[in-house]
């Protein structure tokens, strides 16, 4: 049986990683190849990069990391975070990234999801939406906000997942704006809007503080996996933590690593 | 022992290269792996690999476009019966025609066709495709692939389509996701994964060292 991923996120600035309260206040905690390869050793089922590096040279710095992790992490690496083209993820593919997530170019260029996938197979394109309550909104109640959350759009979040899907998307890493940071579980509404509408999988984001969360948007929301930063990257809870809940629940996971 | 990866432009030889160099730590030390497109050095191997990511269509023209290369593949792998595996992609086109994106011819080394899991996937079952993530394999026959390896060791699959066999005898073991996909195929000293060892863990690495130490 396939087995619900447990999906440690890194936030990257300038090859350290960082994660923020609803994307601001960024707190050091480390470097990232050191800690994916402790996330490896401790049962990660994916690892996930986010690089928030707002330069080129700390752009350039990422392309160093993923090769480094991809040295010592020999399971799947997802890098997002700035991509803007082909030649961006053609780079972080040949740096050892398994998988990339593209988030506000999508919205930009909505052709781009189409050509990465046309170029490297829907296997490596991962859409990745961050959505946000709207009370104007009266499709699915969510919309789409692109800058790491900064910027609203009027796009439909549900819509958008649905055309990334016919685009070529393999995945979609959803993040609610509104749980992001709360540490008061996930949007499960969100997550089951739009995991139900779309075939391809979809990772749940925004919102961990317990084990339980995990597991109630994977029964709940519908997931196929479940992503968290702050709750493993503070030893607030382990990867083992949140799976031992996953199974008291009867949830398939990958337990021998 | 020297083991070659084919290097034909597919996005994951990086991760391919990195763990079988690692794996290669227990063998002698006159082993190594290289990645290489070059006719002469893939001549020269004791194993080959054939990775693959994308879709069947675009692999399989990839490879025809490096001149000879399929020719010499077929002289090393089906006359001089070397030790070969294909990896994902890399063990789909070993069948006879995939369907992904439009008809095209494959190597033909292992008899079937590969086909969209969708089509054989009921609504009911509402399962997500691609066919993503860690899952375990059904391990009915004896193989020294399976050394060390039992029902809680898990593999990650990626993939859209799967490699319908046409004789059962060809496959190894298979994953469930639905339907029973085959996993591992096999024919005499050709071997496919339809999963990524190089991203599965310790368990990706057992059956890496299963296969290079008996093949």
């Amino acid at each position: 049986m396939l087995s619900k991923r447990v999906i440690p996120c890194l936030d990257v600035h300038d090859g350290r990683t960082v994660k923020g309260i609803n994307f601001v206040d960024l707190i050091d905690a480390g470097d990232p190849v050191e800690q994916a390869k402790l996330y490896n050793d401790f049962g990660a089922d994916e690892i996930c990069f986010l690089d928030i590096s707002a330069t080129n040279e700390g752009r350039k710095t990422l392309f160093n990391i993923v090769s480094k992790v991809a040295e010592s992490c020999f399971i799947p690496l997802t890098v997002g975070g700035g991509i803007k083209n082909n030649a961006d993820i053609n780079n972080l593919l040949k740096s050892g990234a398994d998988k990339v997530s593209i988030n506000s170019a999508a919205v930009f260029k909505p052709s781009l999801i189409k050509e990465a996938s046309d170029s490297f197979g829907c296997q490596c394109i991962v859409l990745a939406i961050d959505a946000y309550k709207d009370q104007s909104n009266y499709k699915s109640g969510y919309n789409v906000s692109t800058h790491g959350g900064k910027k609203k759009t009027d796009i439909d979040a549900l819509e958008w997942a649905i055309e990334g899907e016919k685009n070529g998307a393999g995945e979609i890493l959803l993040t609610s704006m509104n749980a992001d940071g709360t540490k008061l579980g996930y949007d499960i509404e969100l997550t089951n809007k739009i995991s139900t509408e779309v075939s391809v999988p979809v990772i749940a984001s925004g919102g961990a503080g317990k084990p339980i969360d995990m597991v109630n948007v994977l029964n709940k929301g519908n997931a196929s996996a479940v992503l968290a930063a702050s709750i493993f990257h503070f030893g607030i809870y382990s990867i083992e933590n949140v799976k031992k809940e996953m199974l008291k629940y009867k949830i398939p996971v990958r337990n021998t690593w | 022992m020297i083991v070659i990866i084919i290097d034909y432009g597919s996005g994951n030889i990086k991760s391919v290269y990195n763990s079988v160099k690692r794996t290669l730590v227990n063998f002698n030390k006159f082993s190594e792996v290289k990645v290489s497109r070059n006719l002469s050095e893939i001549k020269k191997a004791d194993k080959i690999i054939l990775p693959g990511v994308g879709s069947f269509d675009q692999c399989m023209n990839r490879i025809k476009k490096i001149r000879d290369l399929v020719d010499t593949l077929e002289d090393q792998v089906i006359t001089k019966k070397k030790p070969f595996l294909g990896i994902c992609v890399g063990m789909q086109i070993l069948a006879d025609y995939g369907y992904e994106n439009q008809k095209t011819k494959g190597l033909s080394w292992i008899n079937g066709d590969v086909k969209p899991l969708k089509k054989f996937l009921s609504n009911k079952q509402n399962l997500k495709i691609p066919h993503m993530g860690w899952n375990s394999l059904c391990i009915y026959k004896n193989s020294s692939l399976f050394n060390d390896i039992t029902a809680n060791d898990q593999f990650y699959f990626v993939h859209s389509y799967f490699f319908d066999i046409k004789h059962k005898k060809n496959i190894i073991c298979n994953a469930h996701y639905g339907i029973n996909i085959p996993a591992i195929v096999n024919h005499d000293n050709i071997f496919g994964f339809q999963f990524h060892p190089e991203k599965s863990g310790k368990s990706g690495f057992k059956i890496l060292y299963n296969w290079l130490k008996s093949s």
